[in-house]
């Protein structure tokens, strides 16, 4: 939002000393100002924040036909004709004043303090302060520092009462667990006691702390700001994309800070992204590569682990006996190497990114997409179908929340049990784990609901079809995995129930892991090619790219794991992935792990599965390798090396190259940007992706992009040449342009032009068209049949915390004491009829184990499901559930 | 310590009934709690949230806005002498002063004996009555030496019934008979008032 | 000018059952509301415009004009009623809640009805437990007798009147604070514009907010017709208006007289008055209108009570507080008192008023315990200004509301004209210094 953007026709014209500029209709004065170059000083005003006029640093005389006078600029819109000097002895003394006023109480202890060097209130007063100060008077005393949650200090002499945390608190995270307390000069931030300012957002407040008063427990003291090196990036914790800078110094990581983009995080960040930065320098992470010794894992050189790595590949009896598991925290020039390894060198389609807890590839990048503006555009109406976007996507819930809050956005949610979210819906449904296909149904259809339908009573159905069927326009629909002891195929029943009924909803991916819709993007997974494509579409295409593709399509995750059970695999090989850990049935990953003739991994750290591992490659890991990556929108930004990987670890990209010349063939990589020039040459969906990424977009680039691939004929073969490979069968040589279209493609000589998707064919020549392979099309998996209900069972629902077991939080100290660790909960009706008590220890079973963990009472628990939280310590939930069935039904007895 | 108690909880439920949002009553509930316990214990405040339903900060933070409210334990008799200008041309420093020696207290403390907090206030709009002082929300108006420590004497020996202890304000409620009752109009109710409608103005 | 207009809203003062629905009935009462349901709303208000019924909460805003000012159409409405009596020097409210709450019920119908305001709130000041009972036993009353509630007196107006108080602050006497107040905020003012409450007041609609003295007004201006209330007074000020007379007199008190005509001089020397200075000593000075108004002097004496007039002479009758100081008063310690009033009462919102308020208290804390410094009376002069640029009349401000520059007030009254007293009390300070070496301790530096 930085330049003027404004024409004198839609615009207001004002005039900021003496120069005439034009305002965006409702801008404020302090926005307008900045925006054509002049700066207004403040401390209280936020651009993201409704302004409260408090620190009064933002007052200019403003003329308004009734003489100047001085105004807060933070809070007045700009008006036709409206005068401000910025500039005027007035203006000047009165901020001299206010600066003195805010100086008056604040410590000298700049040098100690954390914000000095990049603290506003310094910098104010170094360029425009009052020299030695007139407040002769004993300063304000506090105890201090006092810390308000896990992650966050404060220090209430520093403190100048702009109302930025609290606001933030309140308005933007609605955690208002930090307000004002007394008044006047006793006014001070305070928590409730023994109610910590617990909000999974709070260390934004440090990030917005206009002084040093917000100082996170992870960063106090670690650095000064003059010796921090920046650069930008884009948060991998979870696929959101949130646009963040790393900060290091001494090659050493010491912050992320939020950036602010508009299409993602407005400058927002979880606390689970912002203190992941603890991740990059944990003790960890392996410095070089390991083999197996007997027993245990021992350093090796690079060339035996590479060696032994390539040799059980080529030692693999066909392509269907590797398996690949993970590749979701990978960037997508390291999923492409690796995609292009194994599908295109060695042709096994046994390649899945995913660990049976997403939903099948072809529903997420085949239904029609929505990105996050879409969703969030004001007035309109959302369908939430998956998990707890707090939990999962935490800076998704930040945008869902201002669009429900702000921009009268209605949303409706259908989920197993109520979420973080749910108190901001218009309806909220939750019904019986297995069956919200039918409930969807019913949702969608045009006749009143006035019968109970999967245990949701008519009155509640009602109220959500009502609020669906007045949206004004299509709706949008947030799509995930809702519960882990759930099967996927209830979702895509549920969302093909909504497709059929309005086929022109668009949906939002809420699949959380961090560039798992890259990892697709880049094929992998079962049946896919890189670029969006299906393996039987784009064999032919890729055959001219790639040495060899796939015979047929492969095995998923659980089939993968099913097949080495049964030892039918004899390479399984693991890209920063565990299975014992994430895969919802941790029986089968322990069979499949078991029954794998060799497993071979490829990781940052070591983990449950990879200490299984005959080698061990040491990756590269986040802030230590470039590339790019793609967010739940289909969106693509950069990713930047901002400190060197330990000891000899190296990106996945490169150790895809090496293992690859070992078995014989030159994946032709370099560097990364060899892969992605492939990538935006050969992905039919990240066609000309470099020439964008060289343009620059602070944003990112969504894709597919506007391109036009002009295809010619040549001996009467479809001939498509990229300048680094030739793809004709007879080797003759013709050039093809990729570009970035402004505007819909123009029609040279009559040429018809073709449109499949958002690319454009021109040929001159009709039986060309589709020479380049459609996009992924999502196929409905036809209708679920949920079990008869056990009326003396739980239904089990299986979701996700922040906070868990996993690699990241576990290697981030600031974080892993925050998981919560196992519970089940259960509806306050249900304690009675079963005898147990609330908060003490029960036994959860299935068929096939048991786990015993405490018992919580929860309202937003439906009558007849047990809740309980995945990946926590002890009783793990995936020791209960069985890929075999739709749904688990559980007993609970109270634990001897 | 104490949450509202039932019969406390019935009045909460009236008074929040008489406003267009819930967080209305947030002051008037508060009323309530410190005349249940003398004070304002967290537990209170914490139940007051979840009634008119905003964060216990929240309610912290309205609480501790308005000096009328404790957190602490006070005396069973609130005195509080004014000092504002119409008082100290008459003598209400001096007032003060003899008060702190009656009571052996400081402004802002308690007699051990739990029975007097003293404090030293701004105007309490009795001006042409100075030198002036309330206890527990009831005035004495042009109150001497002799005249204060005479109001200690019958205090401590229970001779003034007519001042219940701290917390009590009104002893009268107001209470809207259902049948009287018009109803809270919400801003959500943005019909014409009907008998605006029926004089047809527009505008008055 | 003393005469002998009537008593508008005192009338009942001397009934001892003045407070009962017995006791205003058997003189009148509730006669205005059956005429009001005869004569339809806009009759009513045109009534009150004729009236020019100044606002009698401090700012002086007719009535009659603040109504008009609700956005045509848009409902529901609000009345709220400013019963928070806070300024220092200020007693008539409480008199008027206390003695004849009917009366102000009734005025809080007139205005309703003519307004259109669907719901009323009564905003009593939270220490006056008293007001607050009687006003409770009056509305419960009225409810009962049909006066109040649905269908009043079996007419198609239906409204209810909600009694709530505060709890002890004096920034929520300001409109927009008392707004927030009553939404169960922290009293924190909000600016204006955007925030000027009959465009934009409780939760968010069209509010107007009256003082308690202004609405009690109502009932005769009905019974009686605007004409015969403008026929009081003069120039703007019309009617009769409640002076609180306290200080240095011999017969302190609340007085009812005509507006815009009696002077300062009657007021305070008048034997049915105040009834002059005690012990017939000299006038040093008078605060004219509570205490964030500028202090009058001897030459003031025998300006009219009357609003223009006295904002020409540099102050305001505000809240209608007279405060006399005779010639012992020491200005210095006023003038603190005044300032500690300010600074303690600050909401806290804006920096100037929160830092600067307390900054100047500390300053003439200082200066009274004997460590004044010979710069502090500019300084003191230039953090008012900071506060309040120009020290102008009426004050210009750095400020949201005007309580901080109300602080500034006393120092630049105080200052100019006993400039001599503050430097006397600094040189001998530093005198004492030179025989006693003391350095400032935290014990010295109030609070
Ligand atoms: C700091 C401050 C304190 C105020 N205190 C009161 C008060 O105690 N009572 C009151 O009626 N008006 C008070 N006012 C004026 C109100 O803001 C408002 O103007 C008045 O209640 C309007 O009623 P009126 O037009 O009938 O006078 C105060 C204003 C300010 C700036
Ligand atoms: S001027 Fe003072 S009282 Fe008024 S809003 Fe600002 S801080 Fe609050
Ligand atoms: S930035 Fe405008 S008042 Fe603080």
């Amino acid at each position: 939002m930085a330049e003027s953007d404004v024409t004198a026709v839609d615009g207001i014209a004002v005039e900021i000393n003496g120069v005439e500029v034009i305002a965006r209709k409702g801008e404020l004065l302090i926005e307008a100002a900045e925006r054509t170059g002049t700066y207004i000083p403040r401390f209280c005003y936020h651009e993201r924040m409704k302004s409260v006029g408090m620190c009064r640093m933002c007052l200019v005389e403003v003329d308004t036909g009734r003489g100047p006078a001085l105004q807060p600029s933070c809070m007045i819109e700009c008006t036709p004709g409206m005068k401000a000097d910025t500039e005027s002895a007035v203006t000047k003394k009165a901020q001299d004043g206010i600066l003195e006023f805010l100086l008056a109480n604040h410590p000298l202890d700049c040098p100690v303090c954390d914000k000095g060097g990049e603290c506003p209130l310094q910098d104010q007063t170094m360029a425009f302060g009052p020299g030695e100060s007139r407040f002769v008077e004993e300063k304000r005393h506090k105890e201090k520092p006092i810390p308000i949650s896990d992650l966050v200090l404060l220090d209430r002499e520093r403190c100048i009462l702009c109302d930025r945390c609290t606001r933030f608190a309140k308005d933007v995270a609605g955690d208002p667990l930090i307000h004002f307390i007394h008044r006047g000069n006793d006014t001070e931030v305070n928590t409730f006691p023994d109610e910590p300012f617990a909000s999974y957002f709070s260390g934004n407040t440090v990030q917005i702390c206009p002084v040093g008063a917000l100082t996170s427990s992870t960063y106090r003291f670690k650095a000064r700001p003059w010796d921090l090196e920046t650069t930008e990036s884009t948060c991998q914790t979870c696929s959101v994309g949130c646009r963040i800078s790393i900060d290091s110094s001494r090659d050493q990581v010491q912050r992320f800070a939020g950036v602010d983009i508009d299409p993602v995080n407005w400058g927002w960040l979880c606390d689970k992204g912002r203190f992941s930065s603890q991740v990059v320098t944990s003790e960890e992470r392996l410095a070089q590569p390991l083999v197996r010794d007997g027993s245990t894992l021992v350093a090796a050189k690079w060339s035996d682990a590479l060696g032994r790595f390539a040799g059980a590949l080529a030692s693999a009896s066909s392509p269907q006996s590797i398996g690949v598991i993970g590749g979701s925290r990978l960037t997508n020039e390291d999923a492409y190497a690796w995609s292009k390894l194994f599908k295109g060198v060695l042709a096994t389609d046994n390649v899945d990114a995913q660990l049976g807890d997403g939903l099948p590839a072809h529903a997420v990048l085949g239904l029609p997409k929505a990105t996050i503006d879409e969703v969030c555009a004001p007035g309109g109406t959302v369908l939430l179908l998956g998990p707890d976007v707090k939990e999962e996507l935490p800076v998704l819930f930040l945008r869902l929340r201002h669009a429900a809050v702000e921009d009268g956005v209605t949303l409706v949610e259908v989920s197993p049990r109520s979420t973080g979210i749910s108190s901001l819906t218009r309806a909220s449904v939750h019904p019986r784990p297995g069956e919200a296909a039918d409930v969807v149904n019913a949702l969608m259809g045009s006749a009143p609901i006035d019968r109970e339908i999967a245990g949701v009573a008519a009155a509640d159905l009602e109220a959500a079809r009502v609020a669906l069927a007045s949206a004004n326009g299509p709706i949008t629909v947030v799509l995930g995995r809702p519960s882990l002891a759930e099967s996927a195929s209830v979702t895509v029943a549920a969302a093909a129930a909504v497709l059929a009924a309005r086929p022109d909803t668009t949906f939002l991916s809420a699949l959380r892991r961090s560039n798992v819709h890259g990892a697709l993007d880049m094929g992998l997974a079962p049946g896919l090619l890189p670029g969006r494509v299906t393996l039987d579409d784009g064999r032919e295409w890729y055959s001219e790219v790639w040495p060899a593709t796939p015979g047929a399509t492969g095995l998923d995750t659980e089939g993968i794991l099913r097949a080495a059970a049964d030892g039918r695999i004899d390479v399984l090989v693991l890209l920063g992935a565990d299975p014992l850990a994430d895969f919802p049935d941790a029986d089968l990953a322990e069979r499949g792990l078991t029954g794998a003739r060799t497993v071979l991994a490829v990781d940052t750290a070591l983990n449950s599965s990879s200490r299984r591992a005959e080698v061990v490659l040491a990756a590269a890991g986040f802030a230590e390798k470039a590339g790019t990556t793609t967010n739940i929108e289909g969106r693509v930004s950069t990713l930047s090396q901002r400190v060197t990987p330990p000891g000899t670890a190296r990106a996945d990209w490169m150790l895809a190259a090496e293992v690859s010349s070992r078995l014989g063939t030159d994946l032709g990589f370099d560097s990364f940007t060899d892969v992605l020039a492939e990538i935006s040459a050969v992905a039919p969906a990240y066609l000309a992706l470099d020439q964008a990424i060289a343009e620059g977009s602070p944003d990112g680039i969504l894709l597919p992009l506007d391109v036009v691939v002009i295809i010619d004929e040549v001996d009467d073969d479809i001939v498509i040449v990229d300048e680094t490979v030739t793809m004709t069968d007879d080797g003759a040589d013709v050039d093809v342009t990729a570009e970035v279209l402004a505007e819909e493609p123009e029609t040279d000589d009559g040429a018809d032009v073709e449109t499949d998707g958002l690319l454009a064919i021109i040929a001159d020549d009709e039986d060309v068209d589709g020479a380049l392979p459609p996009f992924v099309s999502f196929v409905s998996d036809g209708t679920v049949i949920a079990p008869p209900v056990d009326s003396y069972g739980f239904r089990l629902v299986a979701t996700r915390k922040l906070y868990d077991q996993g690699t990241l939080v576990q290697s981030a100290p600031a974080l892993a004491p925050l998981a919560p660790g196992s519970t089940v909960s259960l509806n306050p009706w249900e304690f009675d009829r079963l005898g147990v008590a609330v908060g003490g220890r029960a036994t959860v079973r299935t068929a096939k184990a048991s786990v015993i963990v405490k018992v919580y009472s929860d309202p937003g628990v439906p009558r007849g499901v047990a809740a309980m939280i995945v990946n926590q310590a002890e009783g793990r939930v995936s020791d209960l559930v069985s890929t075999d069935d739709l749904v688990a039904e559980v007993r609970i007895e109270t634990a001897s | 310590m104490a949450r509202l108690t039932s019969e406390n909880l019935a009045l909460a439920s009236e008074i929040i009934g008489r406003y267009p949002r819930p967080k209305s009553a947030l002051i008037p509930l508060l009323h309530l709690a410190q005349e249940q316990d003398g004070h304002l214990t967290d537990d209170a405040m914490a139940h007051i949230g979840e009634l008119v339903g905003v964060s216990s900060a929240e309610v912290l933070g309205t609480a501790s806005f308005y000096e009328m409210f404790k957190m602490e334990p006070v005396g069973r008799y609130m005195v509080n002498i004014c000092t504002n200008i119409s008082c100290q041309l008459r003598g209400g420093e001096e007032l003060l002063a003899h008060a702190e020696k009656t009571l052996g207290i400081r402004p802002g403390q308690t007699t051990s004996d739990g029975l007097f907090t003293l404090e030293d206030v701004e105007c309490i709009a009795a001006c042409t009555e100075a030198p002036c002082l309330q206890v527990n929300y009831r005035y004495e108006h042009r109150i001497s030496n002799e005249g204060f420590d005479q109001l200690v004497n019958d205090l401590r020996s229970g001779r003034r019934s007519d001042i219940p202890v701290h917390g009590v304000l009104a002893e009268v409620r107001q209470h809207i008979p259902e049948d009287r009752r018009a109803g809270s109009v919400t801003p959500e109710d943005k019909a014409t008032p009907v008998w605006i409608a029926a004089a047809g103005e527009g505008q008055p | 000018m003393i005469t002998d207009a009537p008593r508008i809203i005192t009338s009942r003062f001397d009934n001892a059952d003045s407070h009962t629905l017995a006791g205003y009935e058997a003189t009148g009462g509730y006669q205005a509301l059956r005429k009001a349901l005869e004569m339809g709303p806009s009759a009513v208000s045109d009534e009150v415009k004729t009236a020019t019924l100044l606002g009698r909460g401090g700012a002086g805003f007719p009535a009659g004009v603040k109504w008009g000012l609700a956005p045509e159409n848009v409902w529901p409405r609000y009345l709220v009623v400013n019963g928070d009596e806070s300024e220092p020097g200020t007693y008539k409210d409480r008199l008027l809640m206390e003695r004849d709450p009917h009366q102000l019920i009734e005025g809080v119908l007139l205005a309703s009805y003519a307004i259109g305001c669907g719901q009323a709130f009564l905003y009593v000041r939270g220490e006056m437990a008293l007001a607050q009972e009687r006003i409770a036993t009056a509305l419960n009353e009225a409810y009962a007798a049909g006066y109040v509630g649905k269908n009043i007196l079996g007419s198609d107006f239906s409204m209810d009147v909600v009694l709530t108080w505060g709890a002890g602050a004096y920034i929520v006497g300001e409109e927009t604070a008392l707004i927030e107040s009553l939404e169960g905020n922290r009293g924190m003012p909000r600016l204006k514009p955007p925030f000027f409450p009959a465009a934009k007041g409780l939760y968010m609609q069209p509010t107007i907010v009256n003082n308690v003295e202004t609405l009690s007004n109502l009932p005769w201006i009905v019974i009686n017709g605007g004409e015969a209330f403008a026929a009081l007074g003069a120039e703007t000020s019309r009617g009769t208006r409640m002076f609180a007379v306290s200080g240095h007199v011999k017969n302190p008190g609340v007085f009812e007289v005509e507006y815009g005509v009696t002077t300062f001089r009657d007021l305070i020397y008048a034997p049915q008055y105040a009834g002059g200075i005690l012990g017939d000593r000299a006038l040093k000075a008078y605060i004219p209108g509570g205490a964030s108004a500028p202090w009058f002097f001897e030459e003031h004496l025998d300006l009219p009570l009357e609003k223009v007039t006295v904002d020409r002479a540099g102050s305001m009758l505000g809240s209608g507080a007279v405060v006399v100081m005779d010639e012992t008063t020491d200005a210095v310690k006023a003038c603190l008192r005044v300032v500690r009033f300010f600074a303690r009462e600050s909401c806290g919102k804006c920096a100037p008023c929160r830092e600067g308020t307390t900054w100047l208290e500390k300053i003439l804390q200082r200066i009274q315990d004997g460590y004044g410094r010979p710069s502090d009376l500019d300084l003191l002069l230039d953090v008012s200004d900071n506060i309040s640029p120009g020290i102008t009349w009426p004050p210009k401000q750095t400020t949201i509301c005007p309580l901080g520059p109300s602080a500034v007030s006393p120092i630049a009254s105080a200052l100019q004209r006993f400039r001599p007293e503050f430097e006397a009390r600094i040189t001998q300070a530093e005198e004492a210094r030179h025989s006693v070496p003391v350095t400032i301790t935290k014990a010295s530096v109030h609070g």
